[in-house]
This record gives structure tokens, C-alpha cells and sequence, in this order.
């Protein structure tokens, strides 16, 4: 158990970087609390799995430090900093019974066979695996193997921290489910800080209590799930989280009144400083409406997910989307759109630059 | 409407006149032959299994096989641990992995009796460069056409330099097929370098291992060039595998029956031991 500290760490894969984009991270600065239950979310290519390759101690950052309670572990490996590892694919010893696996990592270290047999047994227990201890590993299902490589790292009674690679990618959609609620129970039974890695929005907002969003090699915005949704820090917050994300509108300032195609659009609250750059407004799909007045738009597709309508519009060259209950409009209708005005914010070179009413009393 | 036909079987026909002319026909003369006597003009007695008993009891044929296991047996036990060993430390990623690569097959690109030959001019003690630096230079007696040991370690080392590469390079493929994570998970459960190889590696080489083990016993087993130009089969008997003392009944001293005798029986064995090891070294896989 432990606090884990990231301080202005860099990576880069270059021997020499010389400019921005040669680091595959960017100025890290981060703290995961004791205990916590953490997603790190973000595309292919964002930095995450090296972000996780560091902390556990598979790569050695280029600048900065890492920190477990304090401790400078920057340099230690990765079998010294008792942490454990999930992979995308399950590593399991397939010479090895499931029995032999899950003591492996004990033996590594010395461990008696008295306290191998307790902490194998307590653990196979807790993953429901102990119908399994004497079969070879090699012939278990995917969902088992990964059950196994977890359960290594969960030997240990000092995890100070468990990391997920995308644990779940080679996993049956139906067993994901199950696996993952498991997880959730582990997290709550073992207390050890846990850090999910996916690039699934569903598997790091179910499972996380807080968010990472990463890009391009640097951290965009941490929240709860239920902060990312709402108030997206940057449009790419909010063009990743939620389906369909929300939509981005290029809009001009006039009198400090934002415009879309003419129109003046109410934002959500006074603009932060005097904003310079790049404008655009932001509104989740979930908060357009159809209406009698508002901004004129055409309908070009209709799709049907369930409980809602996803209606896309054009309009003045952009695309917007609104989730509407019941049923759409036809394809090619000419409507009218409303934006739910709490729900409308001001983006400035993709950062957030508007305040909520309520805040500025 | 299906219409039952039994046209299917001439497609299947090219490839039944192939294996009919190149195995089964030329196997089936030699067991013809293996049953009779043969004189000249053409003229054949029926002799049962005399062949066969007088080749089992033969103390030649004993020697030549006992040889040729010894044979086998040096060179895979040299071979395949030197094959592990080499591809262990070979590059995994980067540019010298394809120089590593050509470098491996090369030898395996010689002609068999090149590869005799060079070992032969080699090694001579007067004019070949090994054969003269051991002899003249460290002044150590090493004549492979006078001492027996000498053309066994010279015969050794010839099949070790020519065919320890086939070993590398199915050892290689195994490795490079080890996915990252494995390593890594390694790493952080404290594994020590020798349980990464024991429960790592070699599980993950286990199945190209054993085609290279299965390849390489038969081909040892049923070595003939190489051997022939080098010693020929000298000083004396001492280097007569099977395969050199079949030539030398058969063509030497047109014995066809007995020599016919002799490849059954030496194909039997070849077959038997071949299955041996792959059921022994596949038997875990079953259950």
C-alpha cells in the first residue's frame, strides 16, 4: 500500500529528443492516492502503457521521479517495488499447475511452503479458482489465464499497487462483465491502489472512482467519471467520453456574446480572461433538443440506439448531433436547434473558458 | 440433383503415380531383392529370410550400427544445446538480426560434399590450414587419416559446424515468437534468469525443438557424403557408418541381397527410433 507521486516525469524513446513531440510523455505531474481505484484512459498511442511501463518499473524515465510514499523508487526494478502487473494477454506458466503459478512469485522470494500454501490457497479463494489448483495452466479458458496473472500479482501481501493493461481486450464481451465486476470486488477486498489502463470508455468509467484522460503524451483532464461527462476540461474530453461525443462548434466572439452561423448561442457563464485563439462551443449530444425557433439545421441521418434517438444535423458545415427520446424527424427534415444554455461552454484553443453561473456568485 | 460420382479419384491419381515411382515401386525392388539370391545373368533364388538373419547376427553390421549411434548420439547432444544456446544470445530486434541470420544459414547452403571436402583439405596435416597449425605449430599429433579418434572428432566437428545452425535458426523462430509480456510479467514476479529459460523459453521452444531434434536425428542417422569424402569411411573401419557400409556391400560387392536386407532393416530402425522421440517428447501435450 502505498501513495504514489509522479514528479515532472518525461520519457522519451529517442536517445537525444530534442523537440516536444520526440517525448512520448510530456511533464508528468501526478498523484494516486492510497487505495485508490484509478482508469487511465485514452487512444492508441497516448502514452498510457508507457506511463504504466514506468510506474512499474519496466522503463526507466528519461527526466523526473517516481515516488512510493515518499521513496524514490526511480531507479529500483520492477520485482523490488512490489507492484503488480495485469497484461492485454494473460501471461500464465503453461509448464506449471494453477497451483504452481499463483506460488511463483513467493517462491521468487524465499517464501516457506507454509505461507506459499496459506496466501495461494486465501487468493485462490478470493478468484474462485480453487477447483482449478492442480490443473495445468495451459489448458484454462482466457478468462481463467487472466484470473491467474492477476492473482500473481495479488499473492503478495505487499502489493503496493496493481496496474491493468487493457486487461480485458482477448476476453468473451460476455465474461467481461463478470471479470470486470470482479475486479471491482478485488479492488474493495484488497485496498491496494489500482490502475486500469484502456482505451474502452465503459471498462475505465464502470470501474475507476477517478479518471486520467490522456493525449499526445500528456495528462488533459482527472475527474470522476461523472465530471468528465459534464464538464469536459478540453474538446478532446469531450469528443472521447460519451457516444456519440460531444459537439465541437467553431463560433466567433462579438461583444462578448459567442456566435455559431450568425446565430448567437448563450453560453453557460462569463468567459474566463479575454480569449485569444482558436473558439468553439461545446454541447453534449444529450443537451440539443429539437424545437420551433433556434438554429437552423437539416437532418442527415437517423439512427435508432434503443431508448434514444440519435439525430444528426448539418448545420452551416457542421455536424451536430442530439440524443432525442422518441421518435426523429425524417431524413433531409429542415429543424430547428435548441441548446440546453447550462450545457454550453466556450472552448479556447480546445481548453474550457467558461464558468457555471452559479460559481461566479 | 447431386449426382454420386467417383470422378474424384482421378484427381488423386498424379499423386498416386508420384509416390508409386518414388517410393513405393524402389522400395518395393528392394524388398524384392532382400528375399533372394542374385547371380549374374538375371538369375534370382528364393532365400526367405536368410538376408535378415545374417545381418542381424553379422558382428559388421553391429559395429556400423553401434558407430552410427554414437554418431548421432555426439552430435545432438552437442548440437542442440550449442543451437539453444546460440539463439539465446542472439539479437532479438534491430539491424543485426538479419546479418545474424545469413550468417546462421550459410553453411547449411554448401553442397554436402563441399562441406567434406573443405573439412578434408582442412585438416590434412601437411598442407591444410588447421591440420598443419595443430601439428606444426602446437606440435599435436592430429592425423584423421591415421588416428581413429582424430576422424571422429574431425567428423564431429564437421557435422557441428555444418547442421548446428538448423538448431539456431528453429530455436530463433521459437524465441522471437515470445510475446513482451512474458518477460515483463517475469520481471515483476522476481524470476531469476534460469526460470525465465525453464518456464519461459524452453516450454515456448518446445514444439520447433522437437522438429529440430526429429530432423536432426535423421539426418545424422542417415549421413553418407559428408563422412565419404572426408575419411571414407578410415582409418580401417573406424568411421564405417551404416550408410558408408550399405555403399560398400551393395555397389562394392554387388551383394544386392544382404544390402537389400540391410536398408530394411536400417529404414525399420530409422522409423522406430523417429517414433520414439516424437511420441516421448510429445506425450505431455496429450493430457
Amino acid at each position: 500500500m502505498a501513495k504514489i507521486t509522479l514528479s515532472k516525469l518525461r520519457h522519451s524513446y529517442y536517445p537525444n529528443p530534442k523537440q516536444p513531440s520526440d517525448y512520448a510523455l510530456k511533464e508528468i505531474d501526478l498523484d494516486w492516492t492510497d487505495g485508490g481505484a484509478y482508469a487511465l484512459l485514452g487512444p492508441s498511442g497516448c502514452g498510457k502503457s508507457t506511463l504504466l511501463n514506468i510506474i512499474s518499473g519496466l522503463l526507466v524515465p528519461s527526466e523526473g521521479q517516481i515516488l512510493f510514499d515518499g521513496k524514490d523508487v526511480t531507479s529500483l526494478p520492477p520485482d523490488q517495488r512490489n507492484i503488480a502487473q495485469v497484461f492485454q494477454f494473460p501471461v500464465i506458466y503453461d509448464t506449471m499447475t494453477v497451483y504452481d503459478n499463483l506460488a511463483f512469485p513467493l517462491r521468487n522470494r524465499g517464501r516457506d511452503e507454509d505461507t506459499v500454501k496459506q496466501r495461494v490457497m486465501a487468493i485462490a479463494e478470493m478468484l474462485e479458482v480453487v477447483d482449478m489448483l492442480d490443473q495445468k495452466a495451459a489448458g484454462l479458458s482466457p478468462d481463467n489465464k487472466q484470473k491467474i496473472s492477476m492473482g500473481r500479482g495479488l499473492v503478495r501481501e505487499d502489493v503496493n499497487v496493481v496496474m491493468f493493461d487493457e486487461p480485458l481486450t482477448v476476453i468473451d464481451p460476455h465474461l467481461k462483465w463478470k471479470l470486470r465486476s470482479k475486479l471491482k470486488e478485488l479492488h474493495q477486498r484488497v485496498k491496494a491502489t489500482m490502475i486500469y489502463v484502456t482505451h474502452d470508455q465503459t471498462e475505465a468509467l464502470t470501474f475507476a472512482e477517478q479518471v486520467v484522460v490522456m493525449q499526445d503524451g500528456e495528462i488533459v483532464q482527472i475527474g470522476t467519471p461523472v465530471e468528465l461527462f459534464e464538464r469536459p476540461a478540453h474538446t478532446f474530453v469531450g469528443h472521447f467520453i460519451g457516444s456519440p461525443g460531444m459537439n465541437i462548434l467553431p463560433c466567433t466572439l462579438t461583444d462578448g456574446a459567442a456566435y455559431f452561423a450568425d446565430q448567437p448561442i448563450a453560453l453557460e457563464g462569463p468567459i474566463q480572461g479575454t480569449p485569444t485563439g482558436q473558439l468553439e462551443i461545446g454541447i453534449r449530444p444529450e443537451f440539443v433538443s429539437l424545437a420551433d425557433t433556434g438554429l437552423p439545421a437539416t437532418v442527415i441521418k437517423v439512427s435508432d440506439i434503443g431508448r434514444h434517438t440519435v439525430v444528426e444535423c448539418e448545420a452551416n458545415g457542421s455536424r451536430i448531433s442530439a440524443i432525442i427520446d422518441g421518435q426523429g424527424p425524417a431524413k433531409g427534415a429542415a429543424v430547428h436547434l435548441n441548446f440546453q444554455q447550462s450545457q454550453t461552454r466556450l472552448y479556447v484553443d480546445g481548453w474550457i473558458a467558461t464558468q457555471p453561473q452559479e460559481a461566479q456568485s | 440433383m447431386k449426382t454420386e460420382n467417383q470422378k474424384a479419384w482421378f484427381f488423386v491419381l498424379p499423386v498416386l503415380l508420384l509416390v508409386a515411382f518414388n517410393a513405393l515401386i524402389p522400395m518395393m525392388t528392394v524388398v524384392n531383392y532382400s528375399v533372394q539370391e542374385t547371380f549374374g545373368n538375371n538369375q534370382f533364388f528364393w532365400q526367405g529370410l536368410d538376408w535378415f538373419e545374417q545381418i542381424l547376427r553379422s558382428e559388421r553390421f553391429h559395429a556400423a550400427l553401434g558407430r552410427q549411434f554414437l554418431f548421432t548420439f555426439l552430435i545432438l547432444i552437442i548440437e542442440v544445446p550449442l543451437g539453444i544456446a546460440i539463439a539465446l544470445s542472439m539479437p532479438r530486434k534491430g539491424i543485426w538480426v538479419p546479418v545474424c541470420l545469413v550468417l546462421m544459414a550459410l553453411p547449411m547452403l554448401i553442397p554436402w560434399n563441399v562441406v567434406g571436402a573443405m573439412w578434408n583439405i582442412f585438416t590434412l596435416p601437411d598442407i591444410g590450414l588447421l591440420g598443419y597449425f595443430l601439428n606444426h605449430t602446437l606440435g599435436i599429433q592430429y592425423d584423421m587419416t591415421q588416428d581413429p579418434i582424430a576422424a571422429w572428432i574431425t567428423i564431429v566437428t564437421m557435422d557441428v559446424w555444418h547442421w548446428t545452425s538448423l538448431v539456431v535458426l528453429l530455436a530463433y523462430a521459437g524465441l522471437v515468437s515470445i510475446p513482451d509480456a512474458y518477460y515483463q510479467a517475469a520481471k515483476i514476479d522476481g524470476a531469476s534468469n534460469w526460470s525465465v529459460f525453464r518456464f519461459i523459453q524452453l516450454p515456448k521452444m518446445k514444439s520447433v525443438l522437437t522438429i529440430a531434434i526429429l530432423l536432426r536425428f535423421m539426418d545424422s542417422f542417415n549421413i553418407y557424403t559428408e563422412p565419404f569424402v572426408l575419411t571414407g569411411g578410415g582409418p580401417g573401419n573406424s568411421t564405417t557408418l551404416l550408410s558408408i557400409d550399405l555403399v560398400k556391400i551393395a555397389l562394392g560387392q554387388f551383394d544386392l541381397g544382404p544390402a537389400a536386407a540391410m536398408s530394411l532393416i536400417y529404414f525399420a530402425i530409422t522409423l522406430l527410433v523417429s517414433w520414439l522421440f516424437y511420441t516421448l517428447m510429445t506425450k505431455d501435450d496429450l493430457n
